[in-house]
């Protein structure tokens, strides 16, 4: 960590919250009494911050220190002790990548590489103002080092190619996905869930979802997510929240109705033929490895419920269920249709045997 | 419970309250501590480290400034604890700090203008290594711009945050701060703006080391090279304690002198920094006005046309004295002018509406300065302390921050670095204030205080706003016989003095406005130089004084004197706390002691003094063995004994209470005297807060 200093050029000479800020701070205000507003200087930085292009100017910042009625030294202190707060511009995309200890034993040091190839320097942002970036110490996603922060999300799992890849798709505006940018959720393991599979776990009914009011929302997220900064609603990120929105917990056993038109995304490509049967007319997509229980809700919703579907698709029918499910390039990858080609002829494959042994849980349903 | 606490320090049993620190409670048992970031009139930091100790069966070292005695628990048997100070262990532990602090510090002791004053370079003798381990490269630091007082050299800073802590507390203007973190952090202003606290000087003194300096004395000398003598400060009315360092003829520089009744351990930066002033612009010869324009002369001509100016009539003569008059002086002249018949006499150039009932309590600061310390509310009228006495109000943001000070204000609203309630600007809030809300809060306070400034007095209605004002006092139950709860803030250091002396209006004399106004043949001006001189008329001006100022160009006759640093003169602050200064330089060229003018004058106009020597003339003023006048002790303030003076009504005077808002008395902080105005380090920080100033108007 080099000296931090303000960018007085850059900054300005003036600043003013968004005025769909202020809700926000009024939030955050309230938390601390009237003679202790101090202590809400480092949300309202936060907050000037993106209301300020991802980083915190001098004018941002004495905005904040006259808001809360603190001497701007004691404000700038703060905003110099935490690296949190960028002092400099950056890029519409800014890259924190992690060069802490696992995520450089895992290959940082190339990312690195690719950030100074494709970008150039730390902290310097590009002519197009689009991209920036910074090393950064441990950001506590170690187990799928090496991986890199954009604006609010993580890429987690990188090689060279895939964060080159993620580059040149931020450059370029194209749509980028957070997570792992191999084939595992979450921290799970490569290749799919093998514990914790149990659907109940992941229905919502053991959790509630919250919004804080500080939650990045008014930058643009890597991969242009909502306004309340949650990823794509369906991304394999996210199986807890997808399914919690997506599927009702009793849901696997009532016969849904027809595929409700909010299901289906505009996305490229075209739309496989979609029916809706009854549940216990339905193939169990499960036998297909690549395909869980949330899967198979997802793709249940989509009217997809049989093998003989599945093996009819063509390549465009591919590109828009991906695109649908938000996991580019994983049906082709798992080979989901020559799968789906030989169940629905009534053959089994290797890993349908295994699930209809019972030795693979996450193919195992809600009844089990 | 008991309040104190046993403790076995070095061996030697010692019982303290238990609010005390550990290195309090080693410091009473005789032990010495070293220590960095500690000091005793602020917070605690506990960051340097260096003042560890060994407690016996604790798993490390201690750090004793943080360590309540209160929070201590006595050996297992219930003996008292066992604390060490000395020995292997705390020595151990004391070098590994000590190696830490001088891994990043520079070895340039030999350029550093601390040195041979350093804390670190003391403490490094005691505990530092022979050499450096550390192969690697230090770090360095930019320096930063404080202003024009305070130089910076922050690679040699050790992140005590002393200045930090005194910015925020003492001075209550939070310029300072440590910035950035670990390895990278940094002190400084906020985007190296200057500092605006006129007290910023002190952090000169709080830096252990030298990282923050004197900008003006930068490089002019070396500590053990000056002379040092104790002093009095009189650039403003409290009379601080000051130490001046002189090196040949020259004053190098002023520091503080703890004086725990008066300025604490602070100091003004006028105080501190006038002292270049005492070399410019002084006046080191008699001068005589021949065909307009001011000549060179000896004493002997001089004297001689003073002979001339003095025979007019006496009632033709006015004499004012000015802010810097010294008791001696003042003396001197008012029994030279009296001889003559000389009535027009007054020591009040603004104008001030006190002293002329001769009731010495009506015009000295009764409940003190350190009073408002015990006092619970403070009705300020017509002054702006930050400005006319800055180390006091220090004092009474350091009551109202760590006490229950309430303070109310009639007067301009200003920034005073503590919160308090703006009653009204002028004599109508004065008249009402028993309508205030403020008033009730003085009324329930156990020792209420009431402090008029010359912003009120200099006024047609000066005297009423001071019956006013003492009847405010006297209805909330300010004057009782243990508390004298009245007083008046004087911003000059000589104005107690020349009262106490009578330097007022003889019989049917005329006071200062009408002196200046025109009527007479002859004014004299002890350093008078801030008055409107311009409708004198034809009058012959004798001005006495040590600097060329406004007094000086508008003369005919010029007598050079010496100024406070130059002689042995008794000064009065505004406790009535008299004082004296001491010679630490000769006078300039033929300058002399005041008193010595006058007495010479004396012999010339064939009226002679009845004193000869400085001395003899303080034991006139001192009066007969064993009787009690108010020069006949040194250094003490009456405080609550004149309580009785103040149950007495005052007339309200010939002008009833106005309206009008009292204005400000010192409208540049920087440049109140001829010394300060002849300083180029007060033009400076004067040019920089007027520049301040108009940046912040025209937002």
């Amino acid at each position: 960590m080099a000296l931090r200093r303000f960018d007085i050029e850059a900054g300005g000479d003036s600043f003013s919250f968004k005025s769909e800020t202020e809700e926000k701070i009024a939030f955050w205000r309230a938390k601390y009494p009237a003679d202790r507003q101090r202590s809400a200087v480092i949300p309202m930085l936060w907050l000037a911050q993106k209301d300020n292009n991802g980083w915190l100017s001098e004018p941002a910042m004495r905005e904040v220190a006259d808001r809360l009625e603190i001497p701007y030294i004691r404000v700038y202190e703060v905003a110099t002790f935490y690296t949190m707060f960028r002092l400099q511009p950056v890029g519409k995309f800014h890259i924190q990548l992690c060069g802490t200890t696992p995520c450089m034993l895992r290959g940082a040091e190339k990312l690195r590489d690719v950030c100074i190839e494709e970008i150039g320097p730390g902290m310097f942002v590009t002519d197009d103002k689009r991209l920036s970036w910074e090393e950064v110490e441990c950001l506590g996603a170690c187990v799928n080092a090496p991986m890199a922060q954009i604006n609010d999300d993580y890429f987690e799992d990188l090689t060279p190619e895939s964060f080159r890849n993620i580059i040149a798709k931020l450059k370029n505006g194209a749509e980028v996905h957070p997570g792992p940018q191999i084939d595992r959720i979450n921290s799970g393991p490569e290749g799919g869930t093998t514990v914790l599979t149990e659907p109940h776990l992941f229905d919502g009914s053991r959790s509630t979802a919250s919004v804080l009011p500080n939650l990045p929302g008014s930058l643009p997220t890597a991969d242009g997510g909502g306004a309340k900064g949650l990823p794509a609603q369906a991304a394999p990120t996210n199986t807890k929240r997808e399914t919690t929105e997506a599927t009702p917990a009793t849901k696997t056993t009532l016969l849904p109705k027809a595929p409700p038109a909010e299901a289906a995304r505009d996305v490229p490509g075209e739309r496989p033929e979609a029916v809706n049967i009854p549940v216990e007319n339905r193939d169990d997509l499960k036998r297909i490895k690549g395909i869980g229980p949330s899967n198979e809700d997802a793709l249940n919703a989509l009217g997809i419920c049989t093998f003989r579907q599945i093996a009819e698709w063509t390549p465009a029918n591919i590109d828009w269920v991906e695109g649908n499910l938000s996991f580019p390039g994983r049906i082709e990858r798992e080979q989901w249709v020559s799968q789906a080609k030989d169940l629905a002829a009534g053959r089994e494959t290797d890993f349908s045997r295994r699930v209809d042994a019972g030795e693979v849980p996450s193919s195992q349903d809600d009844e089990d | 419970m008991s309040d104190t606490f046993k403790l076995k320090i070095d061996g030697k049993e010692i019982e303290v309250p238990k609010h005390y620190t550990l290195m309090q409670a080693c410091e009473e048992a005789g032990a010495e501590i070293p220590r960095f970031c500690y000091h005793e009139r602020l917070s605690v930091a506990g960051n340097c480290r260096m003042c560890l100790v060994e407690w016996e069966g604790a798993p490390k070292p201690i750090a004793s400034c943080a360590q309540t005695v209160g929070d201590m628990r006595p050996n297992r048997d219930g003996s008292a604890p066992n604390i060490r100070t000395k020995g292997d262990y705390v020595q151990k532990a004391r070098n590994g700090v000590m190696e830490f602090l001088l891994i990043n510090h520079p070895l340039d002791c030999p350029i550093c203008d601390q040195a041979g004053e350093c804390d670190l370079q003391d403490q490094a003798v005691a505990y530092g290594r022979g050499g450096s381990r550390f192969a690697e490269n230090k770090r360095a630091v930019e320096d930063k711009n404080m202003g024009p007082l305070v130089k910076t050299i922050m690679t040699r800073c050790i992140q005590c945050t002393r200045c930090v802590r005194f910015a925020a507390e003492v001075a209550g203007v939070e310029e300072i701060g440590m910035i950035s973190r670990g390895e990278n952090a940094e002190i400084t202003t906020y985007l190296e703006k200057s500092l605006t606290s006129e007290l910023s000087g002190n952090v000169i003194d709080l830096c252990p080391v030298g990282a923050l300096t004197s900008k003006p004395y930068a490089f002019n000398a070396r500590p053990w090279e000056l002379r040092k003598t104790n002093s009095i400060d009189v650039m403003d009315a409290m009379g601080a304690g000051i130490r001046v360092d002189a090196k040949g003829a020259g004053v190098m520089r002023i520091l503080p002198v703890t004086n725990e009744e008066v300025n604490e351990e602070w100091l003004s930066d006028k105080s501190r920094f006038i002292w270049d002033g005492l070399a410019r612009q002084r006046l080191d010869q008699p001068f005589v006005r021949t065909d307009g324009k001011l000549m060179p002369a000896t004493w002997g001509e001089a004297f001689a046309a003073v002979k001339t100016a003095l025979s007019k009539p006496a009632e033709k003569i006015g004499v004012v004295a000015g802010d810097l008059i010294e008791v001696e002086q003042a003396k001197a002249a008012l029994d030279l002018f009296r001889s003559l018949g000389v009535q027009n006499t007054d020591c009040r150039p603004a104008g001030a509406a006190y002293g002329t009932d001769g009731v010495r309590e009506r015009y000295i600061l009764n409940p003190t300065l350190m009073g408002v310390e015990e006092a619970d509310a403070l009705l300020l009228i017509g002054t702006n302390p930050r400005v006319e006495a800055a180390v006091w109000n220090a004092r009474i943001r350091k009551s109202w921050l760590w006490g229950d000070l309430k303070v109310g204000l009639i007067g301009e609203a200003v920034d005073l670095t503590y919160k308090y309630d703006h009653l009204g600007t002028g004599g109508d809030t004065l008249a009402n204030i028993a309508s205030s809300d403020f008033y009730d809060v003085l009324k329930n306070a156990k020792r209420p205080m009431v402090v008029v400034g010359e912003g009120a007095l200099c006024r047609a209605d000066g005297q009423a706003v001071l019956a006013a004002a003492l009847k405010v006092a006297q209805d909330v139950g300010a004057v009782a016989d243990d508390w004298a709860g009245f007083g008046v803030l004087h911003n000059a250091a000589g104005r107690v003095g020349a009262l106490d002396v009578g330097f007022l209006p003889g019989e049917n004399g005329k006071a200062t406005a009408d002196i200046l106004g025109g009527t007479m043949e002859t004014i004299v001006l002890l350093g008078v130089d801030e008055m409107d001189l311009s409708r004198t008329g034809g009058a012959t001006v004798i001005y006495v004084g040590s600097h060329g100022d406004a007094g000086a160009a508008h003369a005919d006759i010029v007598l050079p004197c010496a100024t406070y640093t130059e002689m042995d003169a008794t000064y009065v602050n505004t406790e009535g706390r008299v004082q004296m200064t001491t010679r630490a330089v000769q006078p300039k060229g033929e300058a002399r002691e005041g008193w010595a003018i006058f007495r010479a004058i004396s012999g010339v106009v064939g009226k002679t003094l009845p004193y000869d020597t400085a001395a003899a003339l303080r034991s006139l003023l001192q009066g007969p063995e064993g009787e009690s006048t108010v020069f006949s002790g040194l250094g003490f303030a009456p405080g609550a004994s004149g309580a009785a003076a103040l149950k007495a009504a005052i007339p309200a005077g010939p002008v009833s209470l106005q309206s009008s808002r009292f204005t400000k008395v010192i409208d540049d902080f920087y440049l109140t005297n001829p010394i300060a105005r002849a300083s180029k380090t007060m033009a400076e920080c004067s040019a920089l807060t007027t520049a301040l100033d108009t940046a912040v108007a025209a937002e």
